[in-house]
């Protein structure tokens, strides 16, 4: 999924940048809300920024030491700021395939998979995950843009088909090469845990507790999606929590994690101005969808995915140690090639990795750009997505 | 010797009219992990209040800003390949640039320790 971008400095202009709320000075935000976990995040030393209108911990020890601890164990992260929304009724299939280019027909009762919403254009409104639930279907949006999300659904939606906010649900999720052990020692239900793999879902209980476990993420590596209710959550957290093999792990290393992994951030890499083609993202465009159409912006996307789009998102490996940041453009030469859309530096890789939007004839990998950053130009090479190979339990 | 504080979180240790230039443990704190530290040139003029240096950290990239007007006389060359001392050793071997003076007069409404404790105390 998507999500997880570190605060932008709003008082960067001018001095240190030590402020780490995303929102417009300018324009009073309403005040953001706190999760169920908030205290246990704070009690565990978590610092907490604002993001998508709650209070949410940034890091603990530090980006790094998180970001590897995920990476060589297992990381548990909240995530309750996302949207869980249920969907059910009469003709509900078919309803939800006309805003969604997924094939609902071959999506069975235990089955998870990626799609987005999409504008009449073929932009992106966002990207989420979709699980087949007995006569329902659950959806998984991301935080910034649940409220926008629900009213396109209520309007695209007839009125038949009931959308249920989980707004009293929480959502963990526990990533790395040890979750599924630690995630063994506690989990019962009627099939065992190991039986899940990757991109399936079940139910099961946690210390008595009722849970939907999935076995997906975003950070490249095996780990789980664990939505539970609310006043659960710091019993559960507390529960992972005391794990050897456990974390707690915040939004900075969620977002260096996934940028490896070459996930897209919805509202960074994706938008409104994106097509899923140009984002790579075309496995989401389901085969039946792909041959019927019929679903929002399908004149744009099924041109896309006949004859290529002018413009493609690539990653980049940069040389040296400066990061490029979202924005920078890309050059090839003197000519003005593309865009970063992500930019950091990758932890594992020990370098300044990106993913930009460049222009169809420069995406090849290998090709060496370069990218401006503060009047400077660094020198970035074409590399293949992910950065860091997938982990996945297939 | 005497150091003062910025409100912008750098601190400038003062000999005569030579200042060492880099930020406090605080800042390190706040910005995280830092990565990459981009030096000025030797030998730049550089004015108060302009950014002639810049740490990037994991989560983005920040000003340093000349608590002093003058000239670049030396920079920390060891942050290449150790930016991380910036976080582990900040208001000494984390030295960003040292430049001389040519207004000591700015120095008056920089802060004290004292002063700037209580700053940081009341963010």
């Amino acid at each position: 999924m998507t999500e997880g971008a570190p605060e932008r400095c709003a008082n960067s202009e001018r001095g240190l940048c030590v402020s780490e709320s995303i929102e417009d000075l300018d324009e009073a935000p309403p005040a953001a809300e706190t999760l169920p976990l908030d205290a246990w995040h704070r009690a565990r030393g978590g610092r907490m920024v604002e993001f998508a209108g709650y209070w949410m911990p940034v890091q603990y020890e530090g980006i790094i030491a998180e970001h590897l601890w995920t990476r060589e164990h297992a990381g548990l992260f909240d995530v309750s700021h996302m949207g869980q929304l249920v969907l059910s009724g009469e003709g509900l299939d078919a309803a939800l395939e006309a805003v969604l280019p997924i094939d609902l027909s071959t999506l069975r009762l235990g089955q998870q998979r990626y799609s987005f919403l999409l504008d009449e254009d073929g932009g992106v409104l966002d990207d989420l995950m979709v699980q087949r639930w007995p006569e329902a279907v659950y959806l998984v949006v991301n935080g910034a843009t649940k409220w926008d999300d629900m009213a396109h659904l209520r309007e695209a939606l007839p009125d038949a088909i009931n959308l249920n906010y989980l707004d009293e649900h929480a959502l963990f999720a526990l990533q790395g090469p040890e979750a599924a052990a630690v995630l063994e020692r506690h989990a019962t239900g009627e099939h065992p845990l190991s039986a899940l793999r990757f991109m399936r879902f079940g139910v099961f209980e946690l210390a008595g507790v009722p849970v939907t476990i999935s076995r997906s993420g975003y950070t490249g590596e095996d780990g789980f999606e664990i939505s539970l209710p609310g006043d659960a959550a710091e019993q559960i957290a507390e529960l992972l929590g005391a794990e050897p093999e456990v974390k707690p792990i915040g939004l900075g290393a969620r977002d260096s994690l996934r940028l490896e992994a070459g996930l897209p951030l919805y509202g960074h890499d994706l938008s409104p101005e994106t097509s899923p083609v140009e984002a790579g993202l075309g496995f989401g465009i389901n085969k039946r969808r792909r041959a019927e159409g019929g679903f929002p912006g399908a004149d744009r996307i099924l041109a896309e995915l006949a004859s290529g789009t002018a413009r493609k998102c690539v990653g980049l490996a940069l040389d040296g140690r400066q990061a490029a940041r979202e924005g920078a453009p890309v050059f090839s030469g003197n000519k003005l090639v593309g865009i970063v859309t992500s930019g950091g530096f990758s932890p594992s890789l020990e370098r300044p990795i990106a993913a930009a939007y460049v222009a169809g004839a420069h995406v090849a990998h290998g090709t060496v750009l370069e990218i401006e950053v503060r009047g400077k130009r660094l020198t970035a090479t074409v590399t293949a997505l992910p950065f860091i190979p997938h982990r996945y339990c297939r | 010797m005497t150091t003062y504080y910025t409100q912008d979180h750098e601190w400038i240790e003062v000999d005569g009219d030579l200042g060492t230039v880099g930020i406090t443990d605080y800042a390190q704190g706040q910005l995280g992990d830092i990565t990459y530290v981009d030096l000025p040139e030797v030998g730049a003029p550089v004015a108060k209040g302009a950014a002639p240096c810049v740490v990037d950290s994991v989560k983005a990239a920040s000003d340093v800003f000349s608590p002093v007007s003058g000239t670049i006389v030396a920079v920390n060359e060891t942050l290449a390949d150790a930016p991380e001392l910036v976080n582990t050793d900040p208001e000494t071997g984390g030295w960003l640039f040292r430049v001389t003076l040519s207004d000591p007069a700015e120095l008056t409404g920089l802060m004290d320790k004292a002063a700037y404790e209580a700053f940081v105390k009341d963010l």
